[in-house]
C-alpha cells in the first residue's frame, strides 16, 4: 500500500493550491470588471475572454487542471479534496498580507479548521488499494487477521 | 409582479443554478477519478512512453474526456451562478455541496475508503469554507 508521497508528489500538490487560489482569485476581479451577466446577456460571457485578468485566470486554472489529473492517477478523490480546500486558506492569507484586509475572528476560525481537516486526511493512506478483483474480499480478510 | 413572487422567483433561480453547478462538478470529479485511477500513476507511464504517451493515455480515456467536458460545463456554469448571486452565498453553497456529493459518490462510484478520518474532514472542510466566506 502506498502510504507516503516522493518529494515530487508534495510539489504537485503545492502547485494545485496555489494555481487554483491566484487563479480563483484573478477570474474574481475580471468578472467584477464585466459586471453581472443575465440569461439574455449571455454575450458577456464571450465578451470576458478578452479581460486579461481573465485570461491569465484561465491560464492558471488550465495549469490547475493538469496538476489535479495528475494528482488523481496516484491518489484518492476523497484525499485531494481537503488538499484543495486549501486554496480557500491561501486566498484569505492572501487578502491578509498581500492585500492588507482585515480578517475577521470568523475567517482565522475558518482558516484553522480547514487546515485540521487537511491535517485528518493527510495522516491516512493518499490511495485506497483495491485487492486482486479476482479474490473480493481479501481486504476485510486481511484486516480480520490483523485484528 | 408582487415583491414576494419575485423574491421567490429569484431564490429559485439562485438555488437551482448553484445545484446545478455543484452537480456538474461531482459529475466531471469522479468521471475524471475514474479515468485516472484505471490509466494508473501517470509518472510510471512517462517513465516508460514519455510525456506524448501519458497525454495520448489521458486523451484517449473515455470517462476523462467526458468528465472533462463536465468540468468545462461547469467553468460556465459557475460564472454565471457567481454574476447572479451573492458571492458570500454562492461560493460556501457550490463547494459544500461538491464536497459532499464527491465523498458519497467517491465511496458509491470509485469505492474509495471513506473512512471517519475523511467524513470528519469533509465536515470539517464545509465549517471552514462557510466561516471563511462570510
Amino acid at each position: 500500500m502506498k502510504h507516503s508521497l516522493s518529494s515530487s508528489q508534495y510539489g504537485i500538490l503545492a502547485a494545485i493550491v496555489l494555481s487554483a487560489s491566484i487563479g480563483d482569485t484573478l477570474l474574481s476581479k475580471g468578472m467584477s470588471q464585466i459586471g453581472a451577466v443575465d440569461p439574455h446577456h449571455l454575450g458577456l460571457l464571450f465578451h470576458a475572454l478578452f479581460n486579461p485578468y481573465i485570461v491569465i485566470g484561465i491560464i492558471l486554472l488550465i495549469g490547475f487542471f493538469a496538476c489535479y489529473t495528475q494528482a488523481l492517477s496516484w491518489a484518492d478523490l476523497t484525499f485531494l479534496m481537503p488538499a484543495t480546500s486549501l486554496n480557500y486558506v491561501v486566498i484569505a492569507l492572501l487578502g491578509r498580507f498581500w492585500l492588507h484586509e482585515t480578517l475577521s475572528w470568523s475567517r482565522w476560525l475558518g482558516i484553522l479548521i480547514i487546515v485540521c481537516a487537511v491535517g485528518f486526511v493527510a495522516g491516512g493512506p493518499a490511495r485506497t488499494e483495491h485487492g486482486d478483483p479476482k479474490h473480493p474480499g481479501l481486504d476485510q480478510m486481511d484486516s480480520g487477521v490483523a485484528l | 409582479m408582487s415583491p414576494t413572487v419575485q423574491t421567490t422567483a429569484h431564490l429559485f433561480h439562485v438555488w437551482g443554478a448553484i445545484t446545478f453547478v455543484a452537480a456538474l462538478a461531482v459529475a466531471g470529479e469522479v468521471l475524471i477519478a475514474a479515468g485516472m485511477r484505471s490509466i494508473g500513476d501517470l509518472d510510471v507511464i512517462r517513465a516508460d512512453s514519455g510525456l506524448p504517451g501519458a497525454i495520448r493515455a489521458v486523451l484517449t480515456n473515455g470517462s476523462f474526456v467526458i468528465g472533462a467536458l463536465c468540468m468545462a460545463l461547469n467553468f460556465f456554469a459557475m460564472l454565471y451562478a457567481l454574476s447572479n448571486a451573492d458571492l458570500t452565498l454562492a461560493a460556501p453553497a457550490i463547494a459544500s455541496l461538491t464536497y459532499i456529493g464527491n465523498a458519497i459518490a467517491a465511496k458509491m462510484f470509485l469505492r474509495e475508503a471513506v473512512d471517519h478520518r475523511r467524513w470528519l474532514a469533509v465536515v470539517f472542510v464545509i465549517v471552514g469554507v462557510i466561516l471563511i466566506s462570510r
